[in-house]
């Protein structure tokens, strides 16, 4: 009868441990931005006098940005609304963050505007003056010709109306211009072709300023009508450059212009260098704590550490389970929890201890430890996990994954120490390994 | 016992008067808003060299520290995106090619978020602590376990400050930990106490006594739990690498700190209550 029990336990043992192992085989841990290297920035809407921070404006912000990061071809990236105005944006693995930064970050406002080259010295027209005779949304501005960094010329531009933006756009691509060099072609939906036919219609010989972001990028002069609806944005790209219009150009402009709170940009080294020292760190004090567990507490010590080795993987595939994010204060966490895992053990075997001494029998000393142990290990333990609970609701990105670890380590060191310890230690008895209470397997 | 306690609170005062530094403690930019450029250069490099590019722009009073001699950590003011990319340029034509190993750039306006984070988890956390022990000991046990857990925080944010170790959000994840760890330590003393008063043997004992006893009866436990935590907290100390180092000193610190209060803070507390209330 004691045999096939044991059998029965053993096997238990065996499926967990294989369980486990099967589970991680599968579903390999999410490494953290610590860990793999990454970008993490936290964007904040910002209120301009047309727009200001609204539900529906930070949601098309959310979608924006979703649509210009699949164009970046990130794998599992992370986009999250955080309160009212911010945007949390995680970039695993990203090779350029500089530039995936600017392509996010931009607000992207494409806008045409109806202009007239200045006659004369543009800064001698007075306000009233432009208004009067260009309309009432008239202003000056300068179209710089810069080469190698230095402005070479500036000519004055009087911008009259904005005609098209960006929103009537139908598509966008990289092209090359006559003399071969970058530029963007794009192509106006059905209303935007009109309107831009119309306009052209009627600027033969004047500019039409192209705008990005309220900058003049180009302003070229309208030598025909176009009806086609198609146009050609030249202004000294570089083939990046280019690459990078395009896509915030289909991802649509930001519909509220957004500030980067935070930055953090982590080199895939260091994140390796760090697992790989936690390793070493954990392994060895994993290996002290086990040989201090057989040294003071003997065979049931040994039990622990059995107990110990299953802990490990375990509390790993639990964590794979739930597709917790395995961040660094996350793995000293879980190493923490080790320790904490012993000191179940510990508890349990003290009081074992004790038992023994009052002169009961192996079996209702062992009974008895567990279940007065029990009451202890619990509440000692909940009040643990209200701290990490609390950790999780308030902390944010590596403070959760820290949180996270730490119950799930809690909660599984638990079931080890009742549990298995328990099955193990009653192996012992039913097996008849154990006999007498002061058996010197117990202690000395 | 009582009087451990007092020569505590001189340690305490101590602590606080660490705080005459200018600021209160080394606050990372976490805290404070700032950029943070941690980069290892191909070649071993000088910090004058560093230093003139910084000057180009206007960053010349930053802090830049080396570890190794290819390794450096820069501490500046918060730059934005485009003037961070061109100083990394420059950077790499003029002093030298580096690997970016780590680029933090805060606003100021996070900083104060995580100092209220972190006041709000403090909050949070002692009120779920106090309902529970409450209600599985009794309310007087849930204070004087929260007292023991705030001179644990106290006595290790002291020690931190005085030792000028930079503190960034890892730090507010350490103290919660240390204080989970202390309740741990402490409930496994009141549940002994709880167990004890049960007794019939013990009904005619003083409660003092009483308190007394069960501490001794649980301190092999005591000691055996806390050595193999810091086992581990030392191993991730010394073999951890630079990121985990504060991390890992501030929990040594707080679980050290934790253990003893259990024993000689919270216990003291819990029998003086008691028997105050007694001669109500």
């Amino acid at each position: 009868m004691h045999k096939n029990i044991n059998q029965l336990r053993l096997l238990i043992i065996i499926g967990i441990i294989a369980a486990s192992v099967y589970i991680l085989m599968q579903l390999p841990l999410t490494l953290g931005l610590d860990l793999q290297g990454g970008t993490r920035l936290v964007l904040e809407g910002k209120e301009t006098e047309k727009v200001k921070v609204s539900e529906d404006a930070m949601a098309g912000v959310v979608a924006v940005i979703r649509n210009r990061i699949d164009a970046l071809g990130v794998t599992e990236p992370t986009i999250q609304r955080k309160g009212k105005d911010q945007v949390i944006v995680e970039l695993p693995g990203i090779k350029d963050p500089e530039r995936a930064i600017k392509i996010i970050g931009d607000t992207a406002l494409l806008e045409f505007i109806e202009a007239e080259w200045s006659p004369g010295d543009a800064r001698t027209i007075s306000a009233e003056k432009l208004k009067e005779f260009y309309g009432s949304d008239a202003r000056i501005d300068y179209v710089k010709e810069v080469r190698g960094g230095r402005v070479e010329s500036e000519r004055p531009i009087i911008l009259k109306k904005t005609v098209l933006t960006g929103a009537e756009l139908k598509g966008a691509w990289p092209g090359l211009d006559q003399y071969g060099n970058p530029v963007v072609d794009i192509e106006f939906n059905s209303e935007g072709a009109r309107i831009f036919s119309e306009i052209t219609g009627r600027s033969v010989g004047k500019p039409i300023a192209i705008l990005l972001d309220k900058k003049i990028i180009s302003a070229p002069n309208v030598r025909e009508p176009i009806p086609s609806g198609k146009a050609q944005i030249s202004g000294n790209f570089s083939a990046e450059e280019v690459q990078d219009l395009v896509v915030k150009l289909k991802a649509g402009a930001l519909p509220i212009p957004v500030k980067l709170l935070e930055t953090r940009i982590v080199g895939p080294s260091l994140g390796k260098d760090s697992i790989d020292r936690s390793a070493v760190a954990g392994m060895v004090g994993f290996a002290i704590i086990i040989a201090f567990m057989i040294l003071y507490y003997r065979l049931p010590g040994f039990l622990a550490d059995i107990a110990l080795a299953i802990y490990v993987p375990l509390t790993l595939a639990g964590l794979s389970l739930i597709h917790a994010t395995l961040t660094l204060p996350g793995i000293a966490g879980f190493l923490l929890s080790i320790g904490m895992a012993v000191d179940a053990n510990i508890i349990i075997f003290e009081r074992l201890k004790e038992e023994l001494r009052l002169g009961k029998t192996i079996k209702m000393s062992f009974d008895a430890a567990f279940q007065r142990a029990f009451a202890a290990i619990l509440d000692s333990n909940i009040t643990t996990v209200i701290a990490a609970a609390t950790l999780f609701f308030v902390g944010t990105g590596t403070i959760r994954g820290f949180a996270v670890t730490l119950i799930v380590g809690i909660a599984a060191s638990m079931f080890t120490a009742l549990t298995l310890t328990r099955m193990m230690m009653n192996m012992l008895v039913d097996g008849k390994i154990v006999t007498r209470p002061d058996s010197k397997l117990l202690y000395k | 016992m009582i009087s451990a306690a007092l020569i505590l609170l001189g340690i305490f005062a101590l602590s606080f008067n660490s705080f005459v530094r200018g600021n209160p403690m080394n606050f990372g930019i976490d805290f404070t808003g700032g950029t943070l450029l941690n980069l290892r250069f191909e070649k071993p490099v000088s910090i004058a060299a560093v230093r003139s590019v910084l000057d180009k722009y206007k960053l010349g009073e930053s802090v830049i520290q080396k570890s190794g001699d290819r390794v450096l950590l820069i501490r500046a003011v918060p730059i934005e995106g485009e003037q961070r990319a061109d100083l990394m340029k420059d950077l790499n034509d003029k002093v030298g090619n580096s690997e970016v190993l780590e680029a933090d750039i805060i606003g100021p306006t996070i900083g104060r978020e995580l100092s209220t984070q972190a006041l709000w988890a403090l909050l949070i956390a002692s009120i779920g602590i106090i309902i529970y022990v409450s209600f599985r000991f009794e309310f007087k046990y849930a204070v004087s376990a929260l007292l023991a857990l705030y001179h644990d925080a106290i006595i290790t944010t002291g020690v931190i400050a005085l030792l000028w170790r930079s503190v960034d959000v890892t730090f507010v994840a350490a103290i919660l930990t240390i204080m989970g760890y202390s309740i741990n330590d402490t409930i496994v003393i009141f549940d002994r106490i709880r167990e004890n008063l049960k007794k019939p043997n013990y009904a005619k004992k003083k409660f003092a006594e009483l308190v007394n006893i069960s501490i001794w009866e649980t301190i092999a436990r005591s000691i055996n739990t806390v050595l193999t935590v810091i086992v581990m907290v030392m191993c991730l100390l010394f073999l951890g690498g630079e990121t985990l180092r504060n991390f890992a000193l501030t929990l040594l610190v707080g679980f050290t700190i934790g253990t003893y209060s259990s024993i000689f803070i919270a216990s003291p507390i819990l029998v003086l209550w008691h028997n105050w209330e007694s001669k109500r």
